[in-house]
């Protein structure tokens, strides 16, 4: 793939140019220096009340240099892409390096990238009627659903991101990433009661994906349902008890509970809860958890990660033991393990950091209906908002937004949103069933790190675990 | 004349330029934001530099209205290409776009007298802060973190200190003749350390000062201190049973829920009936004793603007006013939905519709200090941490992640971790039994100490 002729042919980056910079990068020294271009070019679509509110659309672009000298990080960015700029870019990132010029390594090596994701050649401002008519889609499915349906937004948004990397290690590569996603809000009302629902989906896809089943009617179907059965939700209940989290976006717990803590940066750092736990059981002997960055289409999915690297599957946990961290180059080179190619960035105006791609555990060899049946009293989540954890504690929070309280192996009542909380490196331990019904989420995830937000994947089979702390109000 | 001046000069032409060749395109009216910022920011980690980050940006939004029979059709662009082609595809796009959107009846600027900028000296900008040396600006974040470290034996490690600087430039111009522009600057110092406990467990925490004037920043010594203390409180932390008790949120977590109350009083939230203050203006929502407010005109305040982000001036607004729900706050739109008039709470990304955006927003000081809203609370949680998002509008259900030190007989008796409280945001703010007298405004959102009864605090 040639993605690099986009930049070479519209801001006439030359070869040459990308050899100039990267030797000025190094001229007070330092070990390594990268380039990043980027250009987005997104468009997002907002349907509230019937009515088409909002329509934008934007384009930026820029570049980042980087160097790195021993642990030490200089950067700089600029959204003018003439030569010039990008030399005073390259002169500002070097102060971080004091001493003798280094020279790059003369010539590229083009990094080797698979075709995860289509490559659209156009601008993606050439449908916009059909990305209208699919908000308009949801909208009418929704208030279809029931006529308690009283608020629907529904919303499309993408974004087409050319990126490319060239490295004084002798990197190039160069990417064009598309990411597209739908999300339904609705609100339902009976009486007093008023209830949300939220359902959205997409990937590394282009507007077709949207006209199969993962289309308007099924998120607009899945909001309304959702705010439907919270309107006559009971509160949650409050302590310690069994939770069965069921298939697909319930992953996020993996990557609040364990994949932050296995970021490599934190690892080299020792603040993560998990430092030093690499060959020790941090889960039970049924889960093993992996990150991979090369599942077609998805939302977490790269060719390439932000500093040109090849992506991978990576095995976190085996079979309940720690096998590995998620790194990019500086804490591969650091901490003498592989890059597992990691390395991600929100946007050329930061600096790349070890991030997750898609995180998910194995399917195991459980029945979903006999884990159920196997609790006496607890919670069966199957749908969450956001997580966030304290890496350095260990402590994580995930919010569910749909489940229901488990009653002498019967799932009964719908409860009210509550929090679960739960500590990293603890909490895998208390998982007792693994279900044979892995499920990755529908592609809605966005994890922030530092200020920097990157889309990502997650998954789960359905999952027992023996405790689990529930934060509702009730008993 | 300063070089941020003539750059001022320069793009607010540049924006109302912007505006004219919008309406020449066959636009009714049009709105252009710029932005222009310069950034710096440095990590120092157990002494060494970590990371040096220097660099400015800029980039231009339009919004365009095309009169209809029935109201406006709407869109926006943005870009970061300031060429004459550039800002060429940024119009056209635009007007392109507009043609697609379905009339809404609501959309429209401002009345003509509405618009308008606060007269005066606002001191949101202060050229000191780019004044220390970069070297300098390293050492501060170096004192920071050394003085963290200093303070206990317990504290092994740290997450870094950090010093960072940025100045901002945000001109606005609409079709309406309105053309403002105004600059800031900020710059802040923080240290995270991490401490170990006897029972192995690690701990971080933080502290930080941010100003918009460097010689108004607190010592590095001072965070550093600071920091340490906070995070060896935590050291050794328990669970405690499930149980219902009295919580004090700190003035760190207290922010978060003055917040939640801005955004159930957004009239967005509010036309679409997705907020539990929706159609209760004149009753009683919170305890008497509650008094919310936002207030865009303090001088230097972080939530500071001379004009909102629709080119209205900025105001202070009485939101909650002895526990009675005086007013939503609104932008043109909402305030058009609901019959009202904007109380001047736009914001904007570059593209994109305006939303609502808080100035400097807090509760009001109460007579207790601190200590002796502790000492009325024979058994409870103090709370100084929350995590996760957990907060329903729609419905009020309020559940988080919480850590603290637990209260005993009226004083802090052991750190706790790994519970979640919960209740009703309606009924949390109605149970507001004490304020404290400690209001600091640390960013835009402050908040005293709360003592807030009858929620549930679920753990072992």
């Amino acid at each position: 793939m040639d993605h690099k002729r986009y930049f070479f042919e519209k801001f006439g980056i030359t070869e040459r140019l990308l050899e100039r910079c990267l030797g000025e990068a190094l001229s007070a020294g330092g070990d390594y220096a990268d380039l990043y271009f980027e250009s987005v070019a997104a468009t997002s679509l907002g349907l509230d009340e019937s009515i088409l509110k909002s329509a934008s659309q934007g384009v930026s672009a820029g570049c980042g240099v980087r160097v790195v000298s021993g642990e030490r990080t200089g950067y700089a960015y600029t959204d003018d892409l003439s030569a010039d700029r990008l030399l005073r870019a390259a002169r500002t990132a070097a102060l971080i390096a004091s001493g003798p010029a280094k020279q790059p390594v003369q010539g590229f090596t083009e990094t080797s990238t698979p075709n995860l994701y289509p490559a659209p050649a156009a601008e993606l401002d050439t449908d916009l009627s059909a990305k209208l008519d699919l908000v308009m889609r949801a909208d009418r499915a929704a208030r279809r659903y029931d006529r308690r349906i009283t608020q629907v937004r529904a919303s499309y948004a993408d974004e087409l991101r050319r990126i490319l990397i060239a490295a004084s290690d002798g990197t190039f590569a160069s990417d064009t990433q598309p990411l597209a996603r739908m999300s339904v809000f609705v609100l339902a009302k009976d009486g007093e009661r008023t209830a949300r629902g939220t359902s959205g989906g997409g990937g590394r896809v282009e507007i077709g994906y949207f006209t199969g089943a993962k289309g308007p009617e099924f998120f607009a179907t899945e909001a309304a349902r959702t705010a439907v059965l919270q309107l006559g939700a009971v509160p949650a209940p409050a302590g310690e008890m069994e939770v069965v989290l069921g298939p697909g976006w319930p992953g996020v717990l993996l990557h609040e509970a364990v994949g932050h803590g296995l970021e490599a940066d934190f690892n080299r750092k020792k603040t993560s809860a998990f430092a030093g736990l690499i060959g020790r059981s941090v889960a039970s002997s049924k889960v093993t958890v992996v990150d991979n960055g090369r599942m077609p289409s998805r939302r977490g999915s790269l060719n390439v990660d932000d500093e040109g690297s090849e992506t991978q599957e990576t095995v976190l946990i085996e079979n309940g033991i720690l096998r590995g961290y998620m790194s990019d180059k500086l804490s591969a080179r650091l901490m003498g393990i592989p890059s597992t190619g990691n390395g991600r960035r929100e946007s050329y105006q930061q600096i790349p950091m070890p991030r997750m791609t898609n995180t998910y555990m194995l399917a195991g060899e459980d029945d979903p209906e006999d884990i159920l049946r196997s609790v006496k009293r607890g919670l069966y989540a199957v749908n969450f908002g956001g997580g966030q954890v304290d890496i350095t504690s260990g402590k994580f929070v995930f919010s569910a937004s749909e489940a229901y309280l488990i009653e002498d192996g019967k799932v009964t009542a719908p409860v009210r949103d509550a929090t679960l909380i739960g500590n990293g490196p603890e909490s895998l331990k208390h998982v007792s069933m693994v279900g044979n019904d892995l499920a990755l989420d529908e592609g809605i995830g966005t994890c922030g790190k530092d200020g920097q937000s990157v889309p990502v994947g997650v998954g789960m089979p359905t999952v027992k675990l023996d405790r689990m702390t529930v934060g509702g109000t009730g008993r | 004349m300063t070089a941020a001046a003539i750059s001022g000069i320069r793009l607010s032409q540049l924006a109302a330029d912007i505006v004219a060749r919008a309406l020449r395109a066959g636009a009714s009216d049009a709105e252009v934001t710029i932005r222009e910022g310069d950034e710096f920011s440095t990590t120092v980690r157990l002494g060494e530099v970590e990371t040096l980050k220097e660099s400015g940006s800029r980039g231009v939004g339009l919004r365009v209205l095309l009169q209809a029979d029935n109201g406006f059709r709407v869109a926006s662009t943005s870009s970061s290409d300031f060429t004459p082609e550039g800002i060429e595809h940024l119009v056209l796009g635009a007007i392109a776009l507009a043609r697609v959107a379905s009339v809404d009846p609501f959309a429209g600027l401002g009345e003509n007298a509405e618009f308008g900028q606060l007269s005066g000296d606002l001191a949101l900008y202060h050229e000191d802060v780019y004044s220390l040396p970069t070297e300098e600006r390293i050492a501060w974040a170096r004192r920071a973190e050394a003085a963290a470290m200093a303070v206990d034996t317990r504290i092994i490690n740290s997450d870094g200190a950090s010093f960072d600087a940025a100045t901002g430039r945000r001109v606005f111009a609409n079709s309406r003749d309105f053309v403002g522009e105004y600059t800031s600057s900020y710059c802040s110092i923080a240290a995270s350390p991490i401490a170990q406990g006897a029972n192995g467990e690690m701990q971080r925490d933080y502290w930080w000062s941010q100003a918009r004037a460097f010689r108004d920043l607190e010592s590095p010594e001072s965070i550093g201190r600071e920091a340490a203390r906070r995070t060896l409180r935590m050291l050794d932390a328990r669970r405690v049973s499930t149980q219902q008790a009295p919580v004090i949120f700190s003035p760190e977590v207290a922010r978060g829920l003055v917040g939640a109350i801005f955004d159930a009083a957004a009239g967005d939230a509010v036309y679409r009936g997705a907020s539990i203050l929706a159609g209760k203006i004149g009753e009683t929502v919170a305890a008497t004793s509650v008094t919310v407010v936002d207030d865009g005109t303090l001088p230097g305040g972080f939530g500071t603007s001379p004009f909102d982000a629709e080119g209205l001036p900025s105001r202070r607004t009485v939101i909650v006013e002895n526990g009675v729900l005086r007013s939503y706050v609104l932008n043109v739109y909402a305030a058009r939905k609901l019959g009202l008039k904007s109380t001047g709470n736009a914001g904007r990304g570059l593209a994109g519709n305006p939303f609502l955006d808080a100035g400097n927003l807090f509760l009001e000081a109460g007579q207790q200090s601190p200590d002796e809203i502790l000492r009325g609370v024979e058994r409870g949680l103090y709370v100084t941490r929350l995590m996760g998002q957990g907060v329903n509008l729609v419905t009020g259900d309020y559940s988080r992640g919480a850590a603290g030190l637990w209260i005993d007989n009226g004083a802090f008796a052991y750190p706790v971790q790994e519970v979640t409280i919960a209740g009703n945001l309606m009924e949390m703010l109605r149970n507001i039994t004490a304020i404290g007298s400690d209001l600091v405004f640390r960013s835009a959102t402050a908040a005293p100490t709360l003592r807030i009864d009858g929620m549930t605090i679920a753990g072992e």
